[in-house]
């Protein structure tokens, strides 16, 4: 029984424009019509996202580190962003002697396009969500990895020593938490008995698998986030990029609109993962909801789910913001033992934990 | 042990030394074929256990250069300074120390660099500030081409 | 030909991969290159390559008068510029067998000790940042703002003070002075347990600097490494104990020792060394005698002829000032033995088989001012 009001569902929104548009022309030329305009939506709605994650990057540093960050670009230096992206795009593009001029230049393109393909299938409320595989947790997850690619070819072609050493930490260190990021997101996969993201949450309808599912998936929830973070190469595992020891790893000799593409990528990145956290842990647009029917559940259902994702997402990614700012940096082997050792074990444990659990139904 | 004894110990392993006068330290002057076997003697015997070199310089006497080493123990808490004195100007040299306490091998390249003296058996005698083909600035009759220390 | 030079740039002896650290790099805290020959990501050898801001100072002093060699000293060691003053004011001032007044000592101690504050708190700051831990920089920078306000009232500059003559101060301290260092105290005093739970008892901060880089006793006697690098070993080099000068003989304060040896003793001892600075400062600051702050000099100081060497504790070390004088007004020869010149070259030793960020970690630790290395 699914209690969310149902003027909060955008199926009926994208049928009329749909039917709107097969009316004016064929409907081989409508899907067209209908690709465009999404993906339109989605390259304004990914600028703005970027823009609008760095500028809250920067004033969450700036309060943690006790001043107060951009505060003179527009009101509460909110466009000093903006300011920053014309800085970047009137760079003088350095071309590199000897390096491997397909590969540099492709480099940054392979980033954004994997974060890209990966942010077209988030729900982002009931109808609202632009590709819905039946294996949508599998996609996000595959098609993320895809990221790792850009990063060994920028370390790669940029023919610079540091670049290389940077690039194959990154590598390792990606390819090895993806293991406890897909392990992690399957404990909540068994428990829901679907891949598919839609399906997910409307299984959250009755309670978010956070709490449904206690031991296991609040487990799972902490090794998702630590393991996403060094997914994304961020954080307190953010030695491919480290600052103070390699200056800048991969992206040292990038300048311009291209070091604007990692940037951004990271940002982007960051946003795939807490949603995806969001979305499979924290019911992604379902609201807070204890069991079936109550007067709670009716209030809750009032916030439209549009903002009740925006919120939990908010809220997980200055989680991530927060410990960044706040930890160390960890060694290349310390980082891949606490996978190797510690994370793997965890989540296999744990994996073995649920599937006994979802046989018992000693589950919410 | 005191300034007297130690002067009288230095007598006793190398007859024949000259002690300078010293308010502070004693000190000694030691021929540059000796310095070696006296400073090894300095450092391993139990009664003296120099074991630390605090500084090792040069200094340009205009017919003679001095280097002098200041030691110091950390067990017993006593210092001396040895010095030897070489004649030869066009082509300095002395032995290294570097072998008996380690700090001297960077000191010596330093005493090089700026003097010219060079050491015998060092591990790596090279300059260690300046260009191969600056000069000696810190002997007296170094010429300063760009003219900085004008007077 | 030219294969041959990319060659022995690229790949040193056995083939090792060689990479430069510097000497413009965000770590090494001023100009110094470090040639590491690396496999993978172990270190095979470190070559410190010094020299890039050698200003001759030994060769200038040869032509200043002993008060204009002060401010040469400040720019040695600039964290430490006060008692880098202080060595050769005092060398100067037991040459000319002069007694300078007790106020004077109870000052110059007190300057001491502050700067020694300030510049552990700058070695923390940069220590957590290279680490990766970005905020600590803010956090010590802020608190090292209030020492830098004191020295500002008083002698109007922030980080160089240069107030010491031979003989004395050159102005008195300002009326406000030990109101002020109180007030500092009991300020700091809150903020260091905060600190230490936010670095030191972090499990990330712990990995990377429990047993790294252990060095020795011995090694630290053979390189002569002194300061809280030395005494993290077990190596006891106070001067301040060893041959005390100034107000030191007044006052009772611990010598910070550790046996350890690694990364995080060399940590622990700049810590503790900061709460037993200001112990000091405590015993000091409400007991300063009145009086002159200069004894009388002459207005040219010619020194007799003969050699004079003084021993100071800088933050960093001993320094030792040799001055060679032919009783002229210039010094015949000065040297300064400068404590990071020896503290340098033990990481040669000590980083061999470490990964690259372990490098940085050691070289944080050394603390090590490079303008101090080269003069």
């Amino acid at each position: 029984m699914i209690l969310v009001i149902d003027v909060y569902d955008f199926s009926g929104l994208t049928q009329a424009i749909d039917k709107s548009l097969k009316a004016v022309m064929s409907p081989g030329w409508a899907t067209f019509a209908e690709y465009v305009i999404i993906g339109l939506i989605f390259l304004i709605f990914y600028a703005i996202l970027g823009l609008f994650l760095v500028y809250a990057e920067r004033k969450v540093c700036a309060f943690i580190q006790n001043r107060l960050g951009p505060n003179r670009v527009g009101p509460l230096g909110i466009f000093q962003t903006i300011a920053d992206l014309i800085k970047l795009l009137m760079k003088e593009l350095v071309p590199i002697k000897n390096a491997d001029k397909l590969l540099f230049n492709i480099a940054p393109f392979i980033v954004i396009i994997a974060s890209f393909m990966a942010i077209a299938s988030i729900p982002f409320a009931r109808g609202l969500q632009a590709l819905d595989f039946n294996i949508g947790v599998f996609y996000i997850v595959a098609v993320s990895s895809l990221g790792v690619v850009g990063i060994l070819l920028a370390g790669w072609s940029s023919n610079s020593k540091y670049s290389l050493i940077g690039a194959m930490r990154s590598g390792a260190q990606v390819i090895s938490y993806e293991l406890s990021v897909g392990l992690s997101l399957l404990t909540v996969v068994v428990f829901a008995g679907t891949m598919q993201l839609s399906e997910i949450i409307e299984s959250q309808a009755n309670g978010w698998w956070i709490f449904k599912g206690h031991v296991p998936a609040l487990t799972a929830f902490i090794v998702f986030l630590i393991a996403s973070t060094a997914e994304t190469n961020r954080g307190p595992f953010d030695l491919a990029e480290a600052e103070s020891e390699l200056t800048a790893g991969f992206h040292t000799e990038y300048s311009g609109i291209r070091f604007a593409f990692f940037f951004l990528a990271e940002f982007m990145n960051m946003f795939i993962v807490a949603s995806l956290a969001t979305t499979v842990f924290l019911g992604g647009w379902m609201p807070l909801h204890f069991g079936t029917g109550g007067v709670f559940n009716r209030i809750m259902d009032f916030i439209p789910p549009v903002v009740w994702f925006f919120v939990k997402t908010g809220i997980v990614i200055y989680i991530m913001m927060w410990f960044k700012w706040t930890f160390p940096r960890l060694r290349i082997d310390q980082l891949l033992t606490l996978e190797w050792k510690y994370l793997l074990p965890i989540n296999l444990f744990n994996i073995t934990l649920v599937a006994f659990l979802t046989l018992m139904g000693w589950h919410f | 042990m005191d300034q007297a004894a130690l002067k009288q110990h230095f007598e006793e392993i190398l007859p024949g030394l000259t002690f300078p006068e010293n308010k502070q330290y004693p000190e000694v002057i030691v021929p540059v074929d000796k310095l070696r076997a006296f400073c090894d003697h300095l450092k391993n015997s139990q009664e003296l256990l120099f074991d630390y070199l605090m500084c090792l310089t040069a200094v340009d006497w205009n017919d003679h250069f001095m280097v002098v080493y200041h030691l110091s123990s950390t067990i017993y808490h006593h210092t001396v300074v040895v010095k030897t004195r070489i004649g030869n100007r066009e082509n300095p040299a002395v032995d290294t120390l570097s072998d008996i306490w380690k700090t001297a091998e960077f000191h010596e390249r330093e005493v090089y660099d700026l003097f010219g003296i060079s050491f015998i058996n060092h591990p790596d005698m090279k300059r260690l500030f300046l260009e191969d083909d600056y000069g000696f600035p810190l002997r007296k009759d170094f010429t300063d081409e760009s003219r900085m220390i004008v007077k | 030909m030219q294969d041959e030079v990319v060659k022995n740039i690229i790949l040193g002896e056995d083939d090792n991969y060689i990479i430069n650290v510097g000497p413009q790099h965000p770590s090494t805290h001023g100009v110094l290159r470090f040639e590491v020959s690396l496999q993978g990501e172990t270190i095979k050898k470190v070559i410190p390559h010094c020299g890039y801001i050698h200003r001759g100072i030994e060769k200038m002093s040869e032509r200043l008068t002993y008060p204009q060699i002060i401010h040469l000293t400040d720019r040695m060691d600039y964290l430490s510029a006060h008692m880098n003053n202080e060595a050769v004011c005092l060398c100067v001032e037991k040459a000319l067998e002069v007694e300078v007044p007790e106020r004077v000592l109870y000052i110059r101690t007190i300057l001491n000790e502050l700067n020694r504050i300030a510049s552990h708190q700058l070695w923390w700051c940069a220590m957590g940042m290279d680490l990766g831990a970005l905020t600590t920089f803010f956090y010590g920078l802020r608190d090292r703002e209030k020492i830098l306000d004191i020295f500002e009232e008083s002698f109007g500059t922030r980080l160089i003070q240069s107030v010491n003559t031979p003989g004395g101060l050159m102005q008195d301290i300002h009326p406000g002075f030990q109101k002020r260092i109180t007030e500092f105290i009991k300020y700091f005093r809150k903020k260091l347990p905060e600190y230490d739970q936010l670095l030191t008892g972090n499990v990330i901060f712990r990995e990377r600097t429990e047993g790294i880089a252990i060095m020795t006793r011995e090694d630290a006697v053979q390189y002569g490494v002194t300061g809280p690098s030395g005494r993290a070993s077990g190596l006891s080099c106070d001067i301040r104990k060893i041959a005390p000068y100034g107000a030191y003989p007044r006052v009772s304060f611990k010598e910070v020792l550790r046996t350890e040896g690694d990364t995080l003793a060399r940590y622990k001892v700049r810590i503790e060394e900061m709460y037993e600075s200001m112990k000091i400062l405590e015993q000091l600051t409400d007991n300063i005698p009145l009086g002159d702050y200069t004894a009388k000099m002459k207005a040219v100081i010619r020194l007799p002829a003969g050699e004079f060497y003084q021993r100071v504790e800088t933050a960093r070390g001993e320094l030792g000032v040799y001055i060679v004088s032919d009783g002229n007004k210039t010094p015949y020869r000065i040297k300064f033995r400068a404590p990071n010149f020896s503290n340098l070259f033990v990481i040669s030793k000590l980083a061999v088989g470490y990964k690259i960020a372990d490098l940085i970690a050691i070289s944080g630790s050394l603390d090590l001012v490079i303008p101090d290395i080269d003069r």
